[in-house]
């Protein structure tokens, strides 16, 4: 056991794990993030709460992290190498370390560009492989960056995210096996829409054998109208929704049974790919719909280990 | 290489000009001139609209290379027009700028007419990409001769970012990603197993995060120091 979480047992037994993502407040009320945990709390077994999410300010991931946990459910903190300095991340995952959180994810982060502080210097000190050799360095020689001793023990279960359907796609496996030679324990996709394409992906990644290095959820977002799939399709960056998804959501009559639909055949698509772990529901903004969906997905009751 | 510079907002000259009356303008026959920024005919159209803006243009010059040594000797060459006005308008890059101020023999103040935005290479004719951040501690060797700290939006040293789609960087549609063009260099020479090692982690110390970089340069055997002056000093004694 790295950190003895949740989400590390239920990956480690073999079971299929399902995680969330919950998106702070743009201000201060605990009650959010707390609505939010009541919402996710008996359908997910880890859910992620975003760091400053298309690089927009909201309330810090650790902090939203920690009134998570105070409901109850464990979280991921995600953790992006835009806004921090080597100084500011370590000095960060003490912290949540400190306050019990385990699960850790490690993200480039969008670019400031995209946010709405579009002036902000961007930090980007290390990149997110780094970040993950760094936490791997803290937690398994309980040493800073720098070499000097930490006091305590640095429990940690190191995520990150991969991006399938991002180019250049042949290398795509090689730079998740950066990852994992860089320390990665799981790893959370890039919204799944295009299965053929993902399918091919996870082949090469179990041909080189990483499957049974890393633990990979597949990503999936729920789409409620065919304007948000077109959306996504054309500004989110590194999503690829393929045409036919777009014309299903503009033919239903209820597009929100539709997009629920649709995803429901993904996940039951991505369950039968060999390699895949589990499945990571992002909800942006939408965390309502994620019980139902896991329910009908027949992935309830989740395991208590 | 050139330096790339554009001219900033007319509106942000004459704030800075504030009450001077009196303006000497200088240019630069180097990288401004090429530029259309600041050469001799920017520098014309400067002067009239100064003095369409009720200033008054004591003269003007431009310095073949400002940011040389011999811009100290143009200066003196030109005391007379240039006691006689308040301030000084300075066209070359920001170089060229502190230059003139460091040599300038009065106490007047020297305002910048440009922005400097980077160092240039020119990739197709009047096409400028930037291309070093003198980062002081080089990559270029391990990422086909691309920088990736600049060229990079994330200035990753393990891209590409799950943002590079069809070549491009998220940023824009316009800016290739950077490490789809390291990659395709890599993938033509045969050495793509190069990007399968993890980058280490950098050391900016050597970049301007570690502070001011001054360095002595001997004229017969190069540098002798770097970092700071009083290392410099004490390597001396
Ligand atoms: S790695 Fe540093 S020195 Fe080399 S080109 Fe890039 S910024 Fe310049
Ligand atoms: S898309 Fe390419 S250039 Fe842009 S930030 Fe990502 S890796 Fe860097």
């Amino acid at each position: 056991m790295k950190a003895g979480t949740n989400l590390e047992k239920i990956l480690d037994s073999g079971r299929f794990a399902v995680t969330a993502e919950a998106g702070p407040p743009k201000g201060t009320s605990a009650a959010v993030v707390q609505r939010k945990g009541e919402i996710l709390r008996n359908c997910c077994d880890a859910v992620n709460i975003t760091d400053n999410q298309t690089a927009i300010v909201r309330m810090s991931s650790l902090a939203g992290c920690v009134l998570l946990k105070q409901t109850g459910v464990e979280p991921v903190m995600q953790m992006v190498v835009r806004d921090r300095n080597r100084l500011a991340l370590q000095s960060d995952i003490l912290g949540a370390v400190s306050m019990g959180i385990g699960n850790f994810l490690c993200l480039s982060g969008d670019h400031q560009q995209f946010g709405n502080h579009p002036t902000a210097k961007g930090v980007f000190d290390i990149d997110s492989i780094q970040l993950i050799q760094m936490m791997k360095k803290m937690r398994d020689e309980k040493q800073f960056l720098n070499g000097e001793e930490i006091s305590g023990d640095v429990p940690m279960y190191i995520g990150a995210a991969a991006n399938p359907f991002a180019d250049p796609f042949e290398y795509r496996v090689k730079r998740l096996a950066k990852k994992v030679k860089a320390g990665v324990d799981f790893i959370q996709t890039q919204a799944v829409y295009d299965v053929p394409k993902f399918a091919r992906y996870m082949e090469m990644v179990c041909e080189q054998g990483l499957d049974k290095r890393v633990h990979i959820l597949a990503g999936v977002i729920p789409i409620r109208s065919a304007g948000m799939a077109r959306y996504m399709r054309d500004y989110v960056s590194g999503v690829s929704v393929p045409d036919e998804i777009i014309t299903r959501l503009e033919q239903a009559e209820k597009a929100k049974e539709e997009g629920v639909k649709i995803i429901l055949e993904i996940i039951e698509q991505v369950e039968e790919i060999p390699g895949v772990h589990g499945i990571h529901i992002m909800a942006v903004g939408w965390e309502d719909i994620v019980p139902e969906m896991v329910e009908k997905a027949g992935l309830m009751p989740r395991p208590i280990l | 290489m050139k330096t790339i510079t554009a001219q900033k907002p007319l509106e942000e000259i004459l704030q800075c000009l504030g009450k001077s009356q009196g303006v000497y303008i200088i240019g630069c026959g180097t990288c401004t001139t090429l530029c259309h920024t600041g050469g001799k005919a920017e520098v014309m159209e400067m002067k009239e609209k100064l003095e369409a803006a009720g200033k008054k243009v004591t003269g003007w010059m431009v310095i073949p290379t400002a940011c040389d040594e011999l811009t100290k000797y143009a200066l003196q060459e030109n005391a007379e027009d240039i006691a006689a006005a308040d301030c000084i308008l300075a066209m070359p890059c920001a170089i060229g700028v502190q230059t003139i101020s460091f040599h300038l023999q009065e106490d007047k103040p020297v305002y910048p007419a440009l922005n400097t935005l980077f160092l240039g290479l020119e990739e197709s004719p009047g096409h400028f990409i930037e291309t070093c951040l003198q980062c002081g501690n080089c990559v270029l060797g391990r990422t086909a001769a691309i920088c990736p700290l600049v060229r990079c939006a994330k200035s990753l040293l393990n891209g590409p970012c799950g943002g590079s789609v069809d070549g491009k960087c998220e940023i824009s549609p316009d800016i290739p990603c950077a490490w789809q063009l390291i990659y395709d260099r890599l993938a033509e020479m045969g050495r793509l197993d190069e990007m399968e090692e993890v980058e280490p982690i950098k050391d900016w110390s050597s970049s301007v995060s570690g502070g001011p970089r001054i360095v002595d340069v001997d004229a017969e055997s190069g540098i002798i120091s770097g970092k700071t002056e009083s290392e410099a000093e004490s390597a001396q004694n």
